[in-house]
């Protein structure tokens, strides 16, 4: 039997092979997926346990443990005079101190503008040349500063922007910007790219003056004497530390911001996984159609092997047993093709700003055992239907002409299990998107069980649709094909199964790119519903990311800016109120109301008067989960650790969807003096009259020297932020691409096979008239109809999807909007898929030698 | 009722010129046939026998513009078929030729009444009602139009066959052995009614067969043997033409 399940793939080798490309790429993406994320990994653990190789304790300021939505508070500094009195200690052999800021450097790029790290940190660090064994970075040429005028920068960006040793660069910090020479260009150790992380090396007294530590350190690294251990290091060192600095061995330092960063990694991962999954999801439909239909075309063969003796196990085994093999094949192509794919999706981020640091690539026996039992797993599974339905086959089909395969004993339950099949994933997708109290985990899985088996039902009474789609689709193709067209919708009505299945494989990649785009522009139209709510401005100052806080010294400079009526700028940082980590503004409470509106649920605008030192504007929701009314008083801890009690004044419901306040905001006054380093979220601006272009140049000039700060309308803010969006959204829509590509595969395949399969007839039409030309247009228009049952079904589905989600995320008002011209441009897309795969069976069938074709078999 | 036939008004309908078609090259070359000339003639029932490898098939492939020669010409209609390209050819098709095949060759997603018109669709021809019902009547499918093949028996669907390729009123039609899957009481009918269309619309017909009883209800009977004609009747009783199957096979 092995060798008739050998032979018979042998026989069919193209078509195998066109079988075996629906799991292919679906491998590939697991594989480079896995790849990729191996390789940032071991990036960012190289970067990291290098900075701490020879450190054995490091002192760092205690940052309060203040964390939301990926911000944490920084860390305070600690004093210098601390280094010296850790010098003298018993244990330690050499120390010392430096400067590390991650948000405030700000590189220029040749035309003035901040180079945007997308959220990356933009490190300035203040390094002792002299000890180099505390230095993870590595000179690539020149030297280290030696002058305060003197800066080195990393090779990342040295590359991208042009700089070499020698030239002058403009860097902003928290003062302003000033003009350096490049003394050295370095990297950080063996790591070959930091992805859009930039940084810049001051000697330790330049980059003290430059971000405001004078007479301090952000971190002090110590080694220790032979013989002694890291902890017995860190036991010494306690003693002697002020309470605002902890002390930790160099290993526990490199851990634990390693595993911040996995864990952001594994979201990456995560992410590109899941489409790896909906592509292998396409890929079993495909396989399972593919081997469907080649079962009821090997009728006759298997029926032999049953009449000289082969046993329905047999059977079943040889055909298992070939897509065992197409398995096995795909998995080898795929996960050489994925670590390909590993390259190009790192492209893919770089092309969008989303660069992540990278080494050598990292191929982990994992990712190879995955691809195995992925693809083999996947094959195997999807074909076993087709293996029993193979069985079924009696071997009186071996002589009798042209009769159906009998259907199954349990074929006429097909349609209540679809339905319940539906009931389930609906249940499902419903407990995920409405209960509150789910794991994250939990939540996701939910989601893709239920949305994996809303596809699976879908796809099972998608052949009761067939007709009715079929005539609506098809009637506008007779009229413009006439009898090619006519033949063509009669060919799709033949099977409906088939042609529904064939669909089915078009329809989930279509009913995802409609999920996406819907909730993307939903998410669009509550954004900029949500802006235009609150803010009342004319112009917005923010950083060049838009989302990080900048340096307040900018909002200073607008507020001073000619022309302008009035300019407030507003603080913001993670802090704990009422023992929750939330964000905390600080306002000016004589001009916010300018500026801002302040949907008041308790209270009004006079609250803002009686703001007073300790006043807070709390929100609503905020308030009521905490018990809070008007007079309260609550605990605040500020991100650089005081803390002080404030008292409610007034509460107010911002857009769920996107608050530009805090949840907490106090006056600006209060703000800075509970924290170190008070930076602005945004300042706002209102101009006599019309924000024109006009209006904009004295404030443009103001910021000059503040290159992390930009200005801009708020309607340019918003279309910028539209822009974000849409960037993500055409990542979203490559990755989904592939989906749509493995069902061409798909299409083209049974296509093919049923041009196979109707030589003889197709031989009869061209007898008795039909054209070359009739023939191709007979079968593409075919093609064109079943991809345009798919859209007639993924569409709707995916905007049912989409409507499930916004209904999930009510708590957060996402407005429902269906954006028009991405779905016609999808059902266009599904003609042209429909034209595509049509292209080689139709040539085959115009091209069928007309007496041959009339004498098969 | 007279059917007006496309092409000339006279003179034979098909004419074989020298016919030789060779298969393969050098040592292994197989002549199927050896320069057969013949003029199928207007109206009439042409039976074409012999045994199994006698070219017979072959020969009527070629009469029907379904396969070239090695050597010599076809004439259908007037038209020399000769270097005509693939759109040439299908024109030739539409207008002059019928074929109905052993293997009822019917599309199963369409019903009787849409096989039958199916030529006339290819071709973008209006059909013509008034012909096409007294045909339909003739071949005696009445009731049956709306089924689809599935729905019809192996004489029935030979009936629709028959239809199909006489609505386009071709020069001449083509069959080949149209009762090869029929039962004998089936067969027979089968075969009345196409001496019947040859007699009632004057439709010229090409049978190949193997069937003694068929070849008698021609009007000339060819009989091939080894890819040469070796034997021309006219009009013979099935007695007549079984002796001449034995003369023929045994020399």
């Amino acid at each position: 039997m092995i060798r008739v399940a050998l032979r018979g793939l042998a026989g069919r080798k193209f078509r195998a092979a066109l079988t075996a490309i629906a799991v292919v790429l679906g491998v590939a993406m697991v594989s480079g997926t896995f790849v990729l994320t191996d390789t940032i990994d071991k990036a960012f653990d190289a970067i990291f346990f290098e900075s701490y190789a020879n450190t054995d304790a490091a002192i760092s300021g205690k940052a309060p443990d203040i964390s939301f939505e990926g911000s944490t508070a920084e860390a305070p500094a600690v004093p210098a005079s601390l280094l010296e009195r850790v010098r003298q200690l018993d244990g330690v052999e050499a120390a010392t101190g430096s400067v590390v800021d991650e948000s405030a450097t700000k590189i220029l790029k040749a035309d003035g503008k901040a180079i945007n790290t997308q959220g990356a940190p933009s490190f300035g660090f203040g390094i002792d040349p002299e000890q180099s064994q505390f230095n993870p970075l590595k000179l690539v040429e020149g030297t280290w500063p030696a002058s305060p005028d003197e800066v080195v920068i990393d090779a990342g960006t040295a590359d991208k922007q042009g700089y070499a040793v020698g030239d002058s660069v403009r860097i902003g910090t928290l003062k302003p910007v000033q003009s350096f020479r490049v003394s050295g260009v370095a990297q950080y150790g063996s790591v070959s790219s930091l992805g859009t992380a930039t940084f810049a090396v001051f000697t330790i007294p330049t980059a003290q003056t430059l971000l405001e530590r004078k007479g301090k350190f952000d971190a002090i690294s110590i080694s220790a004497k032979e013989g002694v251990t890291p902890e017995q290091l860190v036991e010494q060192i306690k003693p002697v530390l002020p309470p605002t600095a902890q002390v930790r061995t160099g290993v526990e330092e490199a851990n634990e911001a390693s595993s911040e960063v996995s864990e952001f990694t594994s979201f990456i991962r995560y992410f590109l996984l899941a489409f790896g999954a909906v592509a292998l999801f396409v890929g079993a439909f495909v396989i399972f159609n593919t081997m469907s239909i080649t079962v009821a075309q090997r009728t006759r063969e298997l029926a032999t092997l049953r009449t000289i003796g082969a046993s329905r196990k047999q059977i079943r085994r040889a055909v298992l047993l070939e897509a065992f093999l197409i398995g096995l094949v795909a998995s080898i192509v795929g996960f050489l093709l994925g670590v390909g794919l590993a390259y190009g999706l790192n492209w893919l981020f770089k092309q969008l700003d989303l660069e992540l640091p990278t080494t050598d690539m990292v191929i982990a026996p994992r990712t190879i055992v995955f691809a195995f039992v992925i693809g083999i797993l996947v094959t195997v599974l999807a074909a076993f239907v087709p293996s029993l339905r193979a069985t079924r086959v009696s071997p009186i089909l071996a002589v009798r002409e042209g009769a159906e395969l009998p259907r199954g004993r349990f074929a006429r339950y097909t349609p209540f299990v679809a339905l319940a099949i539906l009931a389930l994933s609906l249940f499902l997708l419903g407990r995920a998107a409405f209960t509150d109290e789910l794991a994250t985990g939990q939540r996701f899985l939910f989601i893709g069980v239920g949305v994996l088996l809303l596809f699976v039902g879908v796809a099972m009474i998608s052949s009761k649709l067939v007709r009715p789609l079929a005539a609506l689709v098809g009637v506008p193709g007779e009229k413009l094909t006439g009898i090619s067209g006519f033949l063509a919708r009669r060919n799709t009505l033949r099977n409906p199964g088939r042609t529904a299945a064939t669909a089915a494989a078009l329809m989930i990649g279509l009913a995802l790119v409609t999920f996406v785009a819907v909730l993307s522009n939903s998410m669009k139209a509550s954004n900029r519903g949500a802006i235009e709510e609150q803010i009342a401005a004319d112009f917005v100052v923010t950083s060049q990311d838009g989302f990080t806080p900048f340096v307040s010294g900018a909002g200073d400079a607008a507020e001073s800016a000619q022309g302008i009526e009035l300019a407030t700028s507003v603080r913001s940082e993670v802090g704990k109120v009422a023992n929750t980590d939330k964000y905390v503004t600080g306002i000016e409470p004589d001009r916010i109301s300018s500026v801002y509106k302040f949907d008041w649920a308790d209270g009004s605008d006079a609250a803002l008067q009686d703001l007073g030192e300790f006043g807070a504007i709390v929100d609503k929701d905020f308030a009521e989960d905490r018990n809070l009314v008007i007079g309260d008083r609550f605990r605040f801890l500020s991100g650089s650790g005081r803390a002080t009690t404030l008292e409610v004044k007034a509460t107010y419901d911002p857009p769920p969807f996107y608050q530009l306040l805090g949840t907490v905001s106090i006056s600006k006054a209060t703000f800075d003096k509970l924290h170190d380093r008070p930076r602005n979220q945004f300042t706002f601006i209102n101009v006599p009259g019309d924000p024109t272009e006009q209006a904009e140049k004295p404030l443009e000039a103001a910021l000059a020297t503040f290159p992390d700060a930009k200005v801009q309308t708020r309607e340019a803010w918003i279309t910028e932020q539209d822009e974000e969006f849409n960037q993500f959204l055409t990542m979203l829509y490559v990755l989904l691409a592939l989906s749509v590509i493995i069902s061409i595969f798909g299409m083209i395949n049974t296509l093919a096979l049923a041009v196979f399969e109707r030589t003889r007839e197709l031989g009869m039409l061209r007898a008795v008239g039909m054209t070359r030309w009739q023939a191709r247009t007979m079968i593409g228009t075919e093609s064109v109809i079943t991809a345009l049952i798919g859209a007639a079904i993924g569409l709707p589905l995916g905007i049912f999807l989409a409507a499930l989600v916004i209904k999930a995320l009510e708590q957060f008002d996402v407005r429902f909007s269906i954006p028009l011209q991405p779905l016609i441009a999808f059902a266009i897309v599904a003609v042209v898929v429909g034209v595509i795969a049509a292209i080689l069976p139709a040539r085959r069938a115009a091209r069928l030698n007309v007496l041959q074709a009339l004498q098969y078999e | 009722m007279e059917a007006s036939q496309n092409g000339a008004g006279d003179g034979p309908v098909v004419i074989a010129n020298d016919i030789t078609r060779r298969y393969g090259e050098g040592d292994a070359a197989v002549d199927a046939l050896r320069g057969v000339s013949l003029d199928v003639e207007r109206g009439k029932l042409t039976a074409v026998m012999g045994p199994s490898g006698s070219g017979k098939s072959t020969l009527m492939h070629i009469l029907a513009a379904l396969d070239r020669p090695t050597s010599g010409f076809v004439t259908i209609a007037g038209t020399r078929l000769g270097q005509l390209s693939d759109k040439d050819v299908t024109k030739i098709r539409r207008q002059h030729i019928g074929f109905i095949f052993q293997f009822f060759n019917l599309l199963p997603m369409l019903t009787a009444e849409e096989n039958i018109t199916l030529p006339l669709a290819l071709a973008g021809e209006k059909p013509d009602w008034a012909f096409l019902d007294d045909l339909i009547k003739r071949v005696g499918l009445g009731d049956r139009l709306k089924h689809r093949p599935s729905e019809l028996s192996g004489g029935q669907q030979q009936r629709v066959a028959i239809a199909r390729a006489l609505a386009s009123r071709p020069t001449v039609v083509f069959a080949d052995e149209p009762t090869g899957n029929l039962d004998s009481k089936t067969g027979g009918e089968i075969l009345a009614l196409l001496h019947d269309s040859v007699e009632g619309y004057g439709q010229s017909m090409v049978m190949v067969t193997h069937e003694a009883r068929a070849a008698a209800s021609a009007d000339r009977i060819l009989f091939l043997a080894d890819g040469s004609i070796v034997k021309d009747l006219g009009g013979a009783g099935e007695e007549e033409i079984l002796d001449t199957i034995r003369e023929v096979t045994l020399t």
